[in-house]
C-alpha cells in the first residue's frame, strides 16, 4: 500500500519525536528547510511523466539513453598561466596523464580585452590565467595538440569572438578546418554583468556579439558550442543554489529569444548551446539542481520555443567544483570536499568535469595538486561503482522533492525576471546582483554566528597544517609577454592591419552586419585583442556598473 | 565623548585590479556600514590613482583593499607611494585577498596595517579598523 502524507505525520508524531533533535540548522547551505524524512507522498504526481527515462524528454533522469555506461563524462581540467607556451606545457602534461578534453584560463588582461603592454595590465599578464594576445599566442598555445582529435573549452567572455577569430585562424594554419573543431567558448555575458564582472561593452553591444557567434557558428562549425551558459561564477559570487538555476537557465533563454528574433530557426543553434554549473558542498540540493535544470531546458525548449528536435531539448552541461567551498586553513581537507562535490556532479548527469586542486585557496595550483583533483575524478570512474547505473538517485523520495521544490524556485525566479521586462532589463537594473549580494550577506552571517559551520575555519580549527608548496609566476613572463607582442607589431603588415581594424569599425556600425568575418580577417592580419576591443569600444561605448552592496 | 557625537569613522572599499571577484569586497562593505562606519564602495577595476583620489576627496580615515587577481605586489605598493605623496599616509591602509605569506610580510613591511586573508571573519576586519583609527 502506498504511503499517505498522513502516514508520515503518524510516524512524525508517535515515533520520530520521541527523540530530541541535535542543535543543527536542518536546511540545505542555500537555506532551504529539510524534513527529517521523506517518503512516497513527496514524489510528484505523475512520477512516470515528470521522471521519465534517461535519454527521453523531459530527461530529469540524463540526456542520453546510455549515460556512463556507454561513455564516461570527460575529464577536463581548466588550466592557464604564465604565457602560452608555459601553458602549453602544462596542456601536454595533462593529456600525458590521461585527461580526456581541456580547458583554457586566459589572465585579468585578456578577460577585459586589454593588451599586455596596456599600462592596467602592469602585475596582471598571466597571473590569473595565460596572456593571449594575438593569433600568435594562440598558435604556440596549442602548439603540437592536434585541434581535430581534442576537445578544447576557453573560459573568455567579453571578447570572446575575438579568441574564436584566433582560435579558428589558428586551428586553420594547422590545416584544420573550423567544422571540424569540436569544443567551447563561454561567450555567456549575461552572467558576467551579474557575477563575473570581466567586461568590455555594454550591455546592448554585448548581446549583439553574442548573436553574431551563435549565427556564424551554426552555419560553419557545427560541432562547437558558441555559448556555454554559465551558474559557475554566480554560484561563487555567493547565490543560492537556486539563484544559480534560475539566472543561468533565464540567460540561456534568453540568447535562445534573442537568435530567434533574428531569424534563425531553433533547432539550427538550440542543440549547440551547452551549460555549466557549480558542484557546490550540499550535496543532494546539488544532483537536485542538475536534475530539475535538465527538465526546465527540455520543457522550455519543447513548448516555449516549439523546437521539435530532441537534440534541442537536452541541456548537456559541465560541472566544476565550488572554489568557493576551499578553505585556506588545513588545505588538505580540500581533497575530501572536491571528491564528494565531483560525486555530486557525477550522479547529476554531468557531461563533463573539472575537480579543483586543493591549493587553491592559497594560489594557482601546483602540477602535484592538480594530479591529485584529476585522480579524484579517475577513482570515482573506475573503482566506486557509481557509474555503473544511470541515475542511481532517481526515485528517492528526498532528491525527487528537491528537484521539484529547485524547478518551483527557478519558475518563482523567472516570474520576477519578466515582471522586470527580461533578463537584459533586470541586470541593467542589478536585480540578480543584488539578489546575489544579499544572499551571499546572509550565508557569511551564518558562518560568522556558528551557525554553519566550516571545518578548519570556525569549528576544529586546530592543527592547521603547514601552508603547502604554492605556485609562483615569476614576473618575468610578464616581460617576455610584452615584449613578444611588441615584435608582432612591428612584423606584420601594417597596411593590412588598419584596413582590418577599418571594416572592423565600420562592421560595428552596421547592426545587421554579422562581425565574425571581419575578426577573423583581423586574426589573419596580426591585429592584437587590445587593438580590436577599443576599436569597437569607439563605436560601442564601455561599461561601468553602479556598485551596490 | 559619547557613543552619537563621535565621528563616524569613514572607510573606502577599493577594488584594485581588474578581477571581477567582488563578493568579499561587498561583504566587508556592508559588514562596516552596519558597524557604523560611513562606508563609500568605489566598484570594480579601479587603477591605484582613482583610489587615492576617492581616498582623498572623501577625507576617509582608512581604505579597505580587496585583489584576487594576483597583482598585489604591484597595486599595493603603488596606493601607498601615492597615499605619502598626497601627504595622506595616515589613512589606514588594509589588505583582503589571498594574499601567500611571504607576501603579506612584505606588504606589512612596506606600510599596509593588516592583511585579511580567506577564513577571516567580518568581525576582525570592523574591530581592526576601529582600533586602527583610533589609535
Amino acid at each position: 500500500m502506498a504511503t499517505t502524507g498522513s502516514d508520515s505525520e503518524r510516524w512524525e508524531r508517535d515515533t520520530f519525536r520521541a527523540a530530541p533533535e541535535r542543535d543543527a540548522p536542518f536546511s540545505t547551505i542555500s537555506g532551504e528547510p529539510v524534513r527529517p524524512l521523506y517518503t512516497e507522498a513527496d514524489l510528484p504526481a505523475d512520477p512516470d511523466g515528470v521522471i521519465g527515462f534517461p535519454g527521453e524528454y523531459p530527461f530529469t533522469r540524463g540526456v542520453y539513453g546510455s549515460m556512463y555506461r556507454g561513455r564516461l563524462w570527460t575529464m577536463r581540467q581548466f588550466a592557464g598561466f604564465g604565457t602560452a607556451a608555459e601553458t602549453n606545457r602544462r596542456f601536454r602534461y595533462l593529456l600525458d596523464h590521461g585527461q580526456t578534453g581541456l580547458s583554457t584560463a586566459f589572465d585579468m588582461p585578456s578577460l577585459m580585452g586589454l593588451d599586455s603592454d596596456h599600462p592596467r595590465s602592469e602585475g596582471e599578464v598571466g597571473r590569473e590565467g595565460v596572456a593571449v594576445d594575438s593569433l600568435g599566442d594562440m598558435q604556440t598555445l596549442f602548439s603540437g595538440i592536434p585541434l581535430d582529435e581534442v576537445t578544447v573549452s576557453m573560459t573568455i567572455n567579453a571578447p570572446a569572438a575575438i579568441m574564436l577569430a584566433f582560435y579558428v585562424v589558428a586551428a586553420e594554419r594547422q590545416g584544420v578546418p573550423a567544422e571540424r573543431l569540436g569544443g567551447t567558448i563561454q561567450t555567456d555575458i549575461l552572467k558576467e554583468y551579474i557575477a563575473q564582472k570581466e567586461w568590455c561593452f555594454p550591455v546592448d553591444p554585448a548581446m549583439r556579439l553574442v548573436g553574431d557567434m551563435i549565427e556564424w557558428c551554426a552555419s560553419h562549425m557545427p560541432r562547437w558550442h558558441p555559448v556555454s551558459i554559465s551558474g559557475y561564477h554566480i554560484r561563487e559570487a555567493g547565490s543560492t543554489a537556486a539563484q544559480e538555476l534560475a539566472f543561468t537557465l533565464k540567460d540561456g533563454l534568453t540568447y535562445v529569444e534573442q537568435a530567434v528574433a533574428r531569424g534563425l530557426d531553433v533547432d539550427d543553434f538550440a542543440p549547440r548551446l551547452s551549460f555549466f554549473f557549480n558542484a557546490h558542498i550540499d550535496f543532494f540540493e546539488e544532483i537536485a539542481k542538475y536534475r530539475a535544470a535538465r527538465r526546465i531546458w527540455a520543457r522550455e525548449l519543447r513548448d516555449t520555443f516549439g523546437a521539435r528536435k530532441p537534440e534541442s531539448w537536452r541541456m548537456r552541461f559541465h560541472t566544476q567544483t565550488a572554489g568557493v567551498s576551499l578553505t585556506a586553513q588545513q588545505p588538505l581537507n580540500n581533497i575530501v570536499r572536491t571528491a564528494i562535490e565531483a560525486l555530486a556532479g557525477v550522479l547529476g548527469g554531468t557531461q563533463s568535469l573539472h575537480t579543483n586542486s586543493f591549493d587553491e585557496a592559497l594560489a594557482l595550483p601546483t602540477e602535484n595538486a592538480v594530479r591529485v583533483a584529476l585522480r579524484t575524478q579517475q577513482i570515482i570512474a573506475e573503482e566506486t561503482g557509481v557509474a555503473n547505473t544511470i541515475d542511481p538517485l532517481g526515485g528517492s523520495y528526498f532528491v525527487e522533492a528537491l528537484t521539484d521544490r529547485m524547478e518551483e524556485q527557478a519558475y518563482e525566479y523567472f516570474g520576477k525576471i519578466d515582471q522586470l521586462g527580461g533578463m537584459v532589463e533586470a541586470v541593467k537594473r542589478g536585480f540578480p546582483q543584488r539578489e546575489i549580494a544579499d544572499a551571499a550577506f546572509r550565508y557569511q552571517q551564518e558562518l560568522e554566528s556558528g551557525v554553519r559551520k566550516m571545518v578548519g575555519v570556525n569549528a576544529y580549527t586546530e592543527g592547521d597544517d603547514l601552508g603547502p608548496e604554492i605556485l609562483r609566476i615569476d614576473p618575468a613572463f610578464e616581460v617576455e609577454q610584452v615584449q613578444r607582442l611588441r615584435t608582432i607589431r612591428e612584423r606584420r603588415d601594417a597596411d593590412r592591419a588598419a584596413r582590418a581594424l577599418e571594416a572592423l569599425v565600420e562592421g560595428a556600425r552596421d547592426p545587421g552586419e554579422n562581425l565574425m568575418p571581419l575578426l577573423l580577417e583581423a586574426a589573419r592580419a596580426d591585429c592584437t585583442e587590445g587593438e580590436m576591443v577599443s576599436r569597437l569600444q569607439t563605436v560601442f561605448g564601455s561599461y561601468r556598473e553602479a556598485p551596490v552592496f | 565623548m559619547s557613543a552619537a557625537t563621535e565621528k563616524k569613522i569613514r572607510v573606502v572599499v577599493a577594488k584594485p585590479g581588474l578581477d571581477g571577484h567582488d563578493r568579499g569586497a561587498k561583504i566587508i562593505a556592508r559588514a562596516l556600514r552596519d558597524a557604523g562606519m560611513e562606508v563609500i564602495y568605489t566598484g570594480l577595476h579601479q587603477t591605484p590613482e582613482q583610489i587615492v583620489e576617492t581616498v582623498i576627496q572623501e577625507d576617509a580615515d582608512a581604505v579597505g583593499l580587496s585583489i584576487l587577481s594576483g597583482a598585489h605586489m604591484t597595486l599595493v605598493p603603488r596606493v601607498l607611494e601615492l597615499l605619502r605623496e598626497q601627504g595622506a599616509d595616515d589613512v589606514v591602509v588594509t589588505l583582503g585577498g589571498t594574499i601567500p605569506s611571504d607576501d603579506v610580510k612584505e606588504l606589512k613591511e612596506l606600510g599596509v596595517a593588516e592583511v585579511f586573508t580567506p577564513g577571516a571573519s567580518t568581525e576582525q576586519a570592523v574591530e581592526f579598523i576601529r582600533n586602527a583609527v583610533r589609535a
